[in-house]
């Protein structure tokens, strides 16, 4: 298929006009490199959300849009559930509220200085990481709906944090509505041992340092100050989550024929929101959410303690945490009138501006902190959720990088000891069980994540605040 | 025969072989392949796998997520695989052993099989079958 036309609509925004079954404009946002990086199998599938029922607005594509499963990566579409509006298990993926954590360590550069590799070495011993890894919690089926049910909020009951951090997530740490009967058994095995582990691919731990700030005055809201040592942390929702898309993808997929809804790629497997099978979906994929909160939530509590060990001032209080794979049901405008609306963001962030009732009253007048995930080599950065955001894409903004060449082209391209031994020049500590692994991610796979971040604040989608570099990155 | 190929964000698994069972048994050691090379996994035990759908494809995606599946609740790795495909059932059994992140330095984890470029295909008694895989 040849790309379909776009028309510039301003220097940061392109758009397909609707044609064949499309319903509403696909819109993407980029500059004009980054326009030209995505491929045609990218805009295919912004234009076949366009033609989901329901669908409000546009079909949207963040800066960091690549090819995906039914939506592209960076994918970001608003269905009415009063309008037909749909639940698409290809618009989450297969893992679910997969997202970032972010924290200070109220340490500076200077004072990790020298106890670098010793960190570096106690974060790789205490946080499971890598494929088979276990966790030393064992959940059995019963504690496994309680936490499927209160996500960081059943954690931090546990004993895994404290109760000031659960401000600082998304839904206040608990995804109301989760339906833990609507899980499979197949999906609970799976995660009976992974409770607190990173797992792998692109999931990593970060030790990062403030290197830029852009705006002062929401950095100081923020508490971010140059030269400040910060932590992050990307994983999600473990087997529960890849198994929940997997059970899903295939009932949904084979329902949607029977609601009248043509699937133009099995992967957009979707059914109405409000059906049973819709419903059922949308229980279960809100147990994946708080799957992932409980599980950044147990790793929180083993990072801290690694930090503790070592540094006896730490203070590691949370900066944020947000979801990238998710489906939620949010208030927004359309046409003037407030209307309740699922929202799917498949690798893509949510950006809510000053004053939002869901933020934290501490960032109520910055807006929402918006974690950027970069590679092991490059930058990472924190935006805010701007006023702009709400008008422009549902208050959405992007999630990272995005790759820009495949596994396969990666590891013929590099070798793992070369990326360590090139990033320890750089005085970045690189700790794996996997050097193919490494390859795999190499940072030059992934597209420019500053161009990306400056789409992103240039469209008017987030404001850039900081900007931090890896010190020590944990590969799982 | 297997092979995997290119895709931007995951990677994508082929397999070629005279007829669809040993076609499906290759694909298995190309799921594997993504995680490991096959050759260091010793299989010294066996789990035994049934699962069917209502055509080849939907079969073929079933088939390699109950591998995944087995692969991670039992925290193993598998080489070797007999498959048997009867009126759209797998009836299969597969021999592997435990994860050993040192032994087997495993890259990434199979999330879950897509739909992704998903085919079963039959062409003079030469079965192919292909999908990406999310890593």
């Amino acid at each position: 298929m040849a790309k379909p036309a776009l028309k510039r609509i301003s220097e940061y925004c392109w758009q397909v006009e609707p044609f064949g079954k499309m319903t509403v404009p696909g819109i993407i946002f980029a500059d004009s490199n980054l326009i030209n990086d995505i491929d045609e199998k990218t805009i295919s599938q912004v234009c076949n959300v366009a033609a989901l029922p329901g669908i409000v607005k546009a079909s949207f594509a963040m800066p960091d849009a690549h090819m995906g499963y039914g939506f592209c990566i960076g994918g970001v579409a608003a269905f009415d559930p009063e309008a037909g509006g749909v639940i698409s298990g290809g618009g989450v993926g297969f893992d679910i509220a997969c997202g970032v954590r972010t924290f200070h360590t109220g340490l500076t550069v200077n004072e990790i200085e020298g106890l670098r590799e010793r960190l570096a070495e106690s974060l790789f011993r205490d946080i499971p990481a890598g494929v088979g890894s276990t966790g030393n919690i064992i959940l059995t089926s019963g504690k496994l709906d309680d936490m499927l049910a209160g996500g960081a909020v059943w954690a931090v009951e546990k004993g895994f944090g404290t109760k000031e951090d659960l401000d600082f997530i998304e839904e206040h740490g608990c995804m109301k509505g989760a339906m833990p009967e609507k899980v499979s058994p197949q999906a609970k095995k799976r995660q009976q041992e992974q409770m607190g582990t990173l797992g792998s691919g692109n999931h990593y731990l970060e030790v990062q340092k403030v290197v830029e700030i852009y705006d002062q005055q929401i950095a100081e809201g923020y508490g971010l100050k140059k030269g400040d040592v910060m932590v992050s942390v990307h994983c999600g929702s473990r087997g529960l989550g890849h198994q929940i898309g997997t059970d899903y993808l295939r009932e949904m997929a084979s329902q949607a024929g029977s609601f009248g809804i043509e699937l133009p790629d099995r992967e957009l497997a979707s059914v109405p929101v409000n059906s049973p099978p819709g419903q059922d979906y949308l229980g279960a994929m809100r147990a994946g959410v708080n799957c992932a909160l409980a599980n950044r939530q147990i790793l929180t509590a083993l990072i801290r303690r690694a930090f503790s060990e070592i540094f006896h001032k730490a203070q590691l209080n949370m900066l944020y945490d947000v979801s990238h794979n998710t489906a939620k049901m949010e208030e927004h405008e359309v046409n003037g009138k407030t209307k309740m609306l699922l929202v799917h963001r498949k690798g893509a962030t949510r950006s809510f501006g000053p004053g939002c009732a869901d933020l934290p009253p501490r960032y109520k007048s910055f807006g929402q902190p918006v974690l950027i995930g970069g590679t092991m080599g490059t930058s990472s950065y924190i935006l805010a959720g701007s006023a702009q955001s709400e008008s422009l894409a549902f208050s959405s903004a992007c999630h990272g990088a995005g790759r820009s060449m495949s596994r396969t082209a990666a590891t013929k391209k590099w070798q793992g000891s070369q990326i360590v031994k090139e990033l320890a020049g750089r005085r970045i500590i690189i700790k794996s069980r996997s050097m193919r692994g490494l390859a795999e991610e190499a940072p030059d796979a992934y597209k420019n994540v500053s161009a990306v971040v400056e789409a992103t604040a240039n469209a008017g989608l987030a404001k850039k605040v900081a900007k931090l570099v890896p010190l020590i990155c944990v590969k799982g | 025969m297997w092979e995997h190929f290119s895709h931007q964000a995951d990677i994508g698994i082929k397999a070629t072989a005279e007829g669809i069972s040993k076609a499906f048994e290759d694909a298995a050691l190309a799921l594997t392949a993504i995680v490991t090379d096959p050759k260091k996994v010793d299989a010294t035990e066996c789990v035994e796998i049934e699962c069917s759908a209502e055509d080849d494809e939907l079969l073929f995606v079933n088939w390699l997520s109950s591998v995944i599946y087995e692969m991670d609740v039992r925290k193993m790795l598998f080489s070797r695989f007999e498959v048997e495909i009867e009126n759209l059932t797998v009836r299969a059994k597969i021999w592997g052993e435990k994860i050993n992140q040192i032994k087997h330095s495993p890259a990434v984890e199979p999330k879950a099989v897509t739909y992704n470029q998903l085919s079963v295909k039959e062409e003079n008694g030469k079965w192919t079958v292909q999908c990406v895989i999310d890593v």
